[in-house]
């Protein structure tokens, strides 16, 4: 489905030799926020279907690079071109208070019987079968933002963007949203963006591993490990550790925040 | 095992019998029982509804009692304070001459009709200043002025426009009842939180349906807020507006019984404009549980 060229969507006037066989095409994109330059100059092409994660600092500007893909903002300058089918996880579950759940999972589309279906077929996927009809006040963190990624699954995007989906949630309940996340993207097979600033998670679910320092990219390394990553495997910690080194962090140990 | 812990024991009573000496030395904490059925606290919860029930009534009963008690015994004159039963009385009196049941219809259709109006005035207007900029520089500045008026200052200058009949009171309902709806609708839209409005463009939703589907649901709670204000003062402003020659509803009968110096229907007539508060109090917190399921800690205004 999705693992075909996508529909490119230019959000960019300028009509550029884009490769269309690139879920995302990123060029020169570049983006000043009062006189700073927080993106300067990034070259980035994600072909469809493939899983990559953005790493960085806090600050480093991923969240701008991933508002520039989502389409909620906009460079000041270079070429971006993106499937028209996207959604994104935000780090908090943005879920409508006052709707119930299912209603939630498809806020977009017209909300009939066809749509529940569609609703309670991707929260069965997130594992939250039961929860058709609560209302988002009574669920957990985790269970919240479970619902927000059969949200964005519920659109069946090309490109799916993660900005930090995870970094709220407890250890044991990421590593269980970290085994979900494979699996639906094993399943459905979009494009992804991770930002994400844990080096661990990074490895264990991505082809490909970026790094980003002061807006531009510093790294960027494919993850030739198979699947399912160990994090005790010796090649685990070696590519870990050149990450971290990357990162300018002097000790080994993932970090959890 | 068990010498450990005899150990321990022993080092915890040594630990406390040296306290004094100062350093890392725990006392033991003072112990507080929370377990279910022990606490005297919980025990009153346990009561059943009908105890508590009569307990709400203790203190409205010694009062009517001693209200009784003072009248009987001559200590207030009953010209000034006439007992509860004679308010009972001319409750009774009003009932049956039908001047009370045609005097509530009228008061309540006086309030209501300033409610509706004023508060869909006030709800248009909230929307529309809340969600089109337009909206915004047309009308909040005149709005946020206008709301520091009190509306019962504004008697003197209704009653020249609109003349003492029925367009003053209703005109004066309307006036106090438009900003409180106002003032929160406006708020409740404004105060949404850019990240669910992002989400839902993310989503695909027009400006039409982030409105429809995002926007007013989550507003709501604040628009009732302002509804419940509203309510109460369309009543306020009912009493102050029949003040202005009221020839029917509760205010006309108060003004007979001043007229007549009868005290006893005053009360009666005051306890009337209580019982329309509560009424329209209820009223409120039904709409309340109906359209807000969602908040499991409902707003009471
Ligand atoms: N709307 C904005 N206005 C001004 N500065 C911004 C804005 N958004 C982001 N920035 C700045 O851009 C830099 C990068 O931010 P961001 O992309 O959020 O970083 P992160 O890598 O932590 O996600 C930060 O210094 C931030 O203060
Ligand atoms: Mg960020």
């Amino acid at each position: 489905m999705s693992s075909a060229s996508p529909a490119l969507h230019p959000l960019d006037p300028q009509p550029a030799g884009a490769p269309t066989d690139m879920a995302v095409h990123l060029r020169d994109v570049r983006r000043v926020f009062s006189g700073r330059e927080v993106l300067g100059g990034i070259d980035l092409s994600i072909p469809p279907g493939e899983f990559v994660a953005l790493l960085g600092h806090s600050g480093t500007g991923k969240t701008t690079i991933l508002r520039i893909l989502s389409g909620l903002d906009r460079a000041d300058a270079g070429t971006v071109q993106v499937p028209t089918a996207r959604s994104v996880v935000f780090q908090e579950p943005r879920l409508v208070p006052a709707k119930r759940v299912w209603q939630n999972v498809v806020i977009g589309h017209d909300q009939n019987r066809p749509a529940r279906e569609t609703a309670i077929a991707a929260l069965r996927e997130v594992g939250l079968g039961q929860h058709v009809d609560a209302w988002p006040k009574t669920l957990s963190g985790g269970e919240a933002q479970r619902v927000a990624l059969a949200r964005a699954l519920a659109v069946e995007p090309d490109l799916l963007l993660l900005d930090e989906p995870f970094a709220s949630l407890d250890a044991l309940t990421r590593m269980r949203m970290h085994d979900l996340v494979a699996q639906l993207w094993e399943r459905h097979h979009p494009a992804v963006v991770l930002v994400t600033h844990d080096v661990d998670e990074a490895i264990v679910l991505a082809d490909r591993i970026i790094v980003l320092n002061a807006g531009r990219i510093t790294l960027d390394v494919r993850v030739n490990l198979s699947k399912p990553r160990l994090r005790t495997d010796a090649r685990f910690g070696t590519l870990r550790q050149r990450l971290l080194d990357e990162l300018g962090v002097i000790s080994q140990p993932a970090r959890h925040d | 095992m068990t010498d450990a812990l005899a150990t321990l024991a022993e080092g915890a009573s040594v630990a406390r019998s040296r306290a004094p000496a100062g350093g890392r030395i725990s006392r033991s904490p003072q112990l507080q029982d929370l377990s279910p059925g022990e606490a005297r606290s919980t025990r009153w919860r346990q009561a059943s509804p009908w105890q508590r029930r009569a307990t709400r009534l203790l203190v409205p009963v010694l009062i009517l009692a001693a209200w009784q008690f003072v009248s009987e015994a001559g200590l207030v004159s009953t010209y000034v304070l006439p007992p509860p039963t004679a308010i009972l009385a001319a409750f009774h009196e009003l009932i049956v001459t039908g001047e009370l049941q045609s005097a509530i219809v009228t008061s309540s259709a006086r309030a209501l009709s300033g409610l509706v109006i004023g508060g869909s005035l006030g709800l248009a207007l909230g929307l529309f200043a809340g969600l089109w900029k337009l909206g915004d520089d047309v009308f909040d500045g005149p709005m946020q002025m206008l709301r520091m008026v009190p509306s019962i200052a504004l008697i003197p200058l209704f009653i020249v426009w609109f003349g003492i009949n029925e367009t003053a009171k209703i005109a004066l309902i309307i006036t106090a009842t438009a900003f409180p709806i106002y003032l929160n609708t406006y708020a409740g839209v404004r105060g949404i939180d850019n990240k669910l409005i992002e989400a839902g463009i993310i989503f695909g939703l027009d400006h039409k349906k982030l409105a429809r589907r995002i926007i007013l649901p989550t507003a709501l709670p604040s628009i009732l807020v302002g509804l419940r204000y509203s309510a109460g003062s369309s009543l306020l402003a009912l009493v102050a507006a029949e003040q202005i020659n009221a020839r029917s509803g509760i205010g006309y009968i108060l003004t007979i019984a001043n007229q007549n110096q009868r005290v006893d229907i005053i009360i009666a007539g005051i306890i009337v404009y209580a019982l329309l508060g509560l009424a329209l109090a209820a009223f409120m917190t039904f709409v309340e549980r109906l359209f807000l399921p969602w908040r499991t800690d409902i707003v009471l205004g």
